[in-house]
């Protein structure tokens, strides 16, 4: 995909977001903005309101204001069991894998939202360990392939925008380094990338932008070429 | 011919049988109380109201419409199952956020008023209702006598619970419904409609409840009050199945329902009380039910 392609054609964009789980204001106008074949991290401390930011975006907080648009269309009245028809992959912190479904159940269980997503042998031959313990209980994995398996199921779906929530978390270092070859490929398909992350150094080498959020705000914007020049800015934010 | 225990066998094996008919009704009952709790979230009190519907549903389309036996097995059900439907449409889909108790006691409420509108119109004295032309008679085993209608309750319960349960276990919805139990709000994230989920499981749920009932025109009479005296019962097999398990209420019901059986031979005192006293050891003993999860 060429720049001035991705340059043409925004993917996703938040403007004055606000978002509310009852009562508590969690998000206080958010504007983000990310083109096709973009891969732009959300970094912040824990709190900051990322989650929330994904969760805004999937219409699955209690009450949201401003505008999301997804592909071109505003969605702040479309209900929550018609995002991902838009064409949206979700894969959420705490990875949601389901205790009364195999492993391929797992997988299998999202409907296919769009055409030009992944073969279940497509993605057994990206992650091996799926395939051999296909027929165990999704929740008797390794933290590790439970990630695998959470992202794996998004891409059967052929989404082409990914919301990934935290997917290193508590993860040995070749399981994150194999997370990043993955990453890597999907970029190199050409999929949009919104990463919520902790993990600084492993998002840093993948991302084309950053956003840094405190407070349920963008801070910053930070386009990855800049990073060296505002690592001061970074770690005031993040005490990396 | 022979005792066993000095007790004739046709008396063994006739309350046997007695029992897996009652058993076969517990199963289908809290098979779909099972199913409903699960999705919902919600105790379904009207679940005995439902099967009386399901048996006065039958018993009307015959008096007034002609609608047979086999027609009303079908019929019968989709229409009880379309009055859930509307039921979960308009009042219990505003409880499923609050606690459970919410919801059983508006069930409750539901089944007193449509039992009481049945009495009102029909009187608590039962109505007879022919066994169909092609059940009628029996076959003799050898050992014992078995009246046609009562093995087909038997064969026809039996096969929707394991087919439900082959459903649920083992097909792509049945996972759609597994997953939503656990977690609606990802699989609202996925792109599945878990309102629209939650009202056809629901809707199912009460269809089973009404087919229960079509199965017990034919040997009970078909009375307003039918339903509660069964659901009592009913729920004590639950509370020993443990709630939320498909198998297990299945299971548990065709065992409560021997159980019961034996107990009428060996000791007939005991035998309207005997799944009480179980229920109350299996309480002392595994409080989550024989199938539960421990929590
Ligand atoms: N379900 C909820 N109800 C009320 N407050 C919440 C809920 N989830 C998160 N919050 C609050 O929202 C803020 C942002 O949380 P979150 O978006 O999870 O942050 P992050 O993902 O950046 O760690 C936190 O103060 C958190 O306590
Ligand atoms: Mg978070």
């Amino acid at each position: 995909m060429t720049s001035a392609n991705r340059a043409d054609y925004e993917q996703l964009r938040l403007a004055d977001l606000h978002a509310f789980y009852g009562e508590s204001h969690i998000l206080h106008g958010i504007d983000i903005k990310v083109n096709r074949g973009e891969l732009v991290t959300l970094l912040g401390r824990n709190g900051s309101g990322r989650t929330t930011t994904l969760r805004a975006i999937m219409n699955m907080v209690g009450k949201r204001t401003g505008s999301v648009m997804i592909n071109g269309r505003e969605t702040l009245d479309v209900p929550a069991h018609q995002i991902a028809r838009l064409g949206v992959g979700y894969c959420p912190e705490e990875r949601g894998i389901f205790a009364s479904l195999n492993v391929e159940e797992n997988l299998m269980l999202p409907p296919t939202v769009r055409s030009g997503g992944m073969s279940l042998d497509e993605i057994y031959d990206m992650f091996p360990n799926l395939y051999e313990r296909r027929t165990s209980q999704g929740t008797r994995l390794s933290g590790g392939e439970q990630q695998m398996l959470a992202m794996a199921r998004i891409l059967r779906t052929g989404a082409n925008l990914l919301l990934l929530d935290e997917i290193t978390e508590g993860l040995a270092p070749v399981i994150v380094q194999k997370l990043g070859e993955v990453l890597t490929q999907l970029k190199n398909k050409g999929l949009t990338i919104v990463l919520v992350e902790q993990n600084f150094r492993f998002a840093a080498p993948l991302a084309d932008r950053h956003y840094l959020m405190e407070h349920g705000t963008i801070v910053e914007e930070i386009q990855a070429h800049e990073l060296q020049d505002k690592m001061d800015i970074l770690n005031t934010y993040l005490g990396v | 011919m022979t005792e066993l225990l000095g007790i004739p066998p046709q008396v063994l094996f006739g309350q046997m049988l007695i029992g897996l008919i009652n058993g076969s009704f517990y199963a289908l009952l809290s098979l779909g109380l099972a199913i409903i709790f699960g999705l919902l979230n919600i105790i379904n009190f009207s679940h005995g109201a439902q099967y009386m519907l399901g048996a006065f549903a039958a018993w009307l389309g015959l008096q007034y419409f002609g609608v047979n036996y086999w027609v009303a097995l079908v019929l019968a059900p989709v229409c009880v199952a379309a009055f859930g439907i509307l039921l979960e449409r308009t009042l219990l889909r505003r409880l499923y956020r609050e606690d459970h108790l919410y919801g059983l006691l508006l069930t409750f409420g539901l089944a007193l008023i449509i039992e009481g509108s049945f009495v009102h119109w029909f009187g608590v004295s039962g109505q007879p209702y022919a066994v169909p032309e092609s059940l009628q008679g029996g076959q003799n085993l050898g050992f014992m006598f078995l009246p046609t209608y009562r093995g087909w309750i038997i064969v026809a319960s039996l096969v929707v619970c394991f087919g439900t349960w082959y459903m649920i276990e083992r097909t792509r919805l049945g996972a759609y419904l597994r997953a939503g139990t656990e977690n609606p709000q990802l699989m609202q994230a996925f792109g599945i409609n878990v309102p629209l989920l939650i009202t056809l499981t629901y809707g199912y749920g009460v269809a089973l409840a009404a087919l229960a009932g079509v199965l017990a025109a034919p040997i009970y009479q078909v009375s307003p009050v039918m339903g509660s005296n069964l659901l009592i019962t009913v729920f004590a097999v639950v509370v020993i199945g443990g709630m939320g398990s498909i198998l297990g209420s299945i299971l548990t019901g065709l065992l409560m329902g021997l159980i019961e059986g034996l107990t009428k031979v060996f000791y007939p005192e005991a035998s309207s009380t005997v799944i009480f006293l179980v229920m109350i050891i299996i309480l002392l003993v595994r409080p989550a039910g024989l199938f539960g999860k421990e929590a």
